[in-house]
């Protein structure tokens, strides 16, 4: 039983690993090590011992009933009682990857869709929050009344705002196709937004205009740990603007970058709020993300199991996506550091 | 380190034990109601009313009068439709739900499979007063053929045809359609002036659903086989889709933007003199919202192919309702069945159906005057003699979500410009068909 306290302490040492990450950071924070009695005392296992406790309840319990139901048929002929349920085998996990049937092609073209979407919308978001971090460190009238209305879309919460913009989408009476169609008259006819292939590019916007404010936040903060005095020797140089963000704010941000990305990636790929409040029950298949697929095959066909079995792959999938981005990343640090 | 090491052994266990706790709850399920909590229930009310707040209304002095009479107090929750067949999964997988609850008919049997209802049998329909109190039709709909339903009718409805009287008179059309036939041209006739004939819920899976099961019908088709297999690229099947989509794709007398409506916006459209008609399910209290008086507009039977409506290939609209169950794993089994019995009663039955413009299930309570109105007198009359029952298979509710699918992704194809075929239709049900559970 020891290795789990080893596990969670050693992720909480390091705040940017994988555990850290995925789950609030703020939420456990392990006293700072001391020498003296209290370590002894193990007062820190002490402390820890709710946030254990929660976590185990929260996350990695049900996560294991998920992988126990990957395995099983839970259909709706055995929901009332899982443990009736018969085992399965493998037999989800055939379906779920039979890339030549309807249930296996559907999920390869929504894993698809997602990883385009993802890194368009992560690469978008990056840019408008580094571009913007950036300019707003000169200092100049407005600067604070700038800063907090591009945090809006942030702070606003998710549904409301989603709601807000499948009205601005709708084809007859939104918003978009007002400006779009009726005063610039770009279209000949008002396109529609909400079904079809548009409701990527629908997608797209909401989940840049939702994500970008807090690439913009995090590499704010990373900018204000940069020393002005680089800059200024920098400057005495005769480094240009474009040179000094190439030369100094870039590198210096790594660390902040590297952190932010794989948040960003591992939101937006696990995005559901979004599609499922544009959309509806069935997501047109230009916009299918596949968490939305996955709760369509569990809830809407009442097959858990298969349901089950597509998270599990996709569980793997972030997994395996995170370690090689965290040995890649930290290998590029450290050989840097060298 | 020992000390560590029992920290750890404990914090394990103690979650261990707490997330079996949380699972207990499940385990209850094995068993079949009791009378443990015998003075209160809890009820979730399915969204009747044009919106939840009037549900409370209508229901709240009820559920008083109940109280009054046998002591027992009703909790009340106004569940949305989008939320309800969820919420219902997961008091089912959890053993943790209300007492009694409506359920949309359609559901009956899928949940009557997952074994959460309690099975209506002979000695349970007597403790109500005995099956024979209610419309036949509205049995037809409360779970698969033979075996104990798994609710009781509580509402009904139909789907008729609801024209607008003014946009009538202005495009100089004195009677409304009776025939598809008729329909597609007086719908053209209409179609003018950015106004349209006729308006659907493209991206409504349920409506669609609904549409192209009674298009079925008439067709000869049905989306399942006799013993309950999916059947849904019958010739029949695709015919009844394609006609319903062409509705917009050939005889363009649908507004594209009906694509993707999904909220009733079809009806505010028709209240706003932009839609002539409309086919629906009891829609007097929606217009009314709507702001609508009810000498606006004007109700007929949902047309046929030909000839009048009837059974077999002239039934017109599907058996429409709300069915009131009681969860297996009630801790007021006593309770719940003399709720039941008071809701299905003919005084609550003539309450709440005239409150919500819906047609009491219960045959002595249908006589009243009050459901005799020009608003109503066509819904009852479709209900008694043309109406059919959806599917009462397990796979129901996948049914409505892979073809509703299906029929909302060929209405987007439609109004995109794209070519609506028979090959097209075929193909997408194909498709449907094969994301039904393997048997």
């Amino acid at each position: 039983m020891s290795p789990d306290a080893t596990m969670t302490t050693t992720a909480i040492e390091k705040p940017g690993g994988p555990t850290a990450l995925r789950h609030d950071p703020g939420a456990v924070r392990g006293p700072r090590r001391r020498p003296g009695r209290l370590r002894t005392l193990g007062l820190p296992y002490l402390l820890l011992l709710p946030a254990l406790v929660l976590e185990l309840l929260v996350h990695l319990v049900p996560m294991l009933i998920g992988i126990v139901m990957s395995f099983k048929e839970l259909t709706q002929f055995f929901i009332r009682d899982w443990g009736t349920a018969p085992w399965a085998g493998l037999d989800n996990y055939a379906v779920s990857v039979d890339f030549h049937a309807p249930v296996g092609e559907a999920l390869l073209n929504s894993f698809l869709t997602t990883c385009l979407f993802t890194l368009l919308s992560v690469g978008l978001c990056w840019l408008i929050g580094t571009a913007a971090a950036v300019f707003m460190q000169e200092t100049f009238r407005g600067r604070g009344v700038l800063r907090a209305l591009f945090l809006v879309p942030y702070a606003l919460p998710v549904y409301a705002a989603v709601i807000t913009w499948a009205f601005m989408f709708q084809r007859d009476n939104g918003l978009i196709n007002h400006v779009l169609h009726d005063q610039l008259g770009l279209t000949d006819s008002p396109p529609f937004w909400l079904i079809g292939e548009n409701s990527f590019v629908t997608l797209l916007v909401v989940s840049v205009w939702k994500g970008w404010p807090f690439a913009f936040l995090i590499v704010m903060a990373g900018l204000q740990n940069i020393p002005r005095e680089i800059y200024e020797a920098a400057a005495l140089d005769g480094a240009g603007v474009w040179q000094q963000i190439r030369r100094i704010t870039l590198p210096s941000l790594r660390p902040v970058n590297q952190v932010l990305v794989l948040v960003l990636f591992l939101w937006t790929f696990n995005d559901f709020n979004t599609p499922f409040v544009l959309f509806g029950r069935a997501a047109p298949e230009a916009a299918d993300l596949v968490s939305l697929h996955i709760y369509q095959s569990s809830f809407q066909t009442w097959n858990f199991g298969t349901g089950s079995a597509m998270s599990v792959l996709l569980l793997l999938f972030l997994l395996v996506v995170t370690g090689v981005y965290l040995t890649v990343t930290s290998r590029g640090r450290k050989s840097a550091d060298a | 380190m020992r000390r560590i090491r029992a920290a750890a052994v404990g914090a394990v266990t103690l979650s261990l034990v707490l997330s079996a706790a949380a699972c207990g709850g499940g385990s209850a399920s094995g068993g079949s109601g009791d009378n443990s909590r015998p003075k209160s229930l809890t009820y979730w009310a399915s969204n009747q009313g044009a919106n939840i707040e009037v549900d409370k209304k209508v229901l709240q002095p009820e559920l008083d009068k109940f109280e009054k009479r046998t002591g027992i107090k009703v909790k009340l929750e106004v569940v949305p439709w989008s939320d309800l067949l969820n919420r219902i999964l997961t008091a089912t997988t959890s053993g943790q739900g209300p007492d009694v609850l409506n359920i949309g008919n359609t559901w009956s049997a899928s949940l009557q499979s997952s074994g959460a209802l309690l099975p209506w049998d002979e000695k349970n329909f007597r403790k109500i007063g005995g099956k024979d109190r209610f419309v036949e039709s509205a049995l037809g709909s409360t779970g698969v053929e033979g075996q104990d339903p798994a609710a009781v009718p509580l509402y009904s409805m139909a789907y008729a045809l609801y024209y607008n009287k003014k946009m009538f008179a202005e495009a100089g059309i004195q009677k409304p359609p009776a025939t598809w036939d008729e329909l597609v041209a007086t719908g053209k006739k209409l179609t003018r002036n950015g106004k349209a004939g006729i308006g659907v819920e493209g991206s409504n899976l349920s409506n669609n659903i609904h549409q192209v099961f009674v298009l079925g019908k008439q067709h000869g088709a049905d989306f399942f086989t006799p013993d309950g297999k999916a059947d849904f690229t019958s010739d029949g099947a695709v015919a009844a889709v394609k006609q319903y989509i062409d509705l917009m794709a050939q005889h363009k007398i649908v507004a594209k933007g009906n694509a993707e409506y999904a909220q009733n916006q079809s009806l505010s459209d028709f209240a706003k003199d932009r839609t002539a008609m409309v086919l629906w399910q009891t829609a007097a209290t929606t217009f009314k919202a709507q702001g609508m008086d009810d000498s606006e507009w004007g109700v007929v039977p949902a047309p046929v192919r030909s000839g009048k409506p009837g059974r077999g290939t002239a039934v017109n609209s599907m058996v429409a309702g709300i069915n009131l169950a009681v969860f297996k794993n009630t801790k007021n089994i006593d309770g719940a069945m003399q709720f039941v019995e008071f809701m299905t009663g003919d005084e609550e039955q003539k309450i709440l159906n005239k409150a919500y413009g819906s047609i009491p299930p219960v045959t002595s309570a249908q006589a009243d005057p009050a459901f005799n109105t020009p608003a109503l007198a066509p819904l009852r009359e479709t209900l008694a003699t043309s109406a059919a029952a959806l599917p009462q298979v397990p796979e129901e509710s996948q049914f409505e979500t892979v073809v509703g699918t299906a029929v909302k992704e060929l209405f987007a194809d439609a109004a995109a410009g794209r070519p609506v075929t028979t090959g097209s239709v075929r193909a997408k049900l194909e498709k449907a068909q094969q994301q039904m559970p393997r048997k």
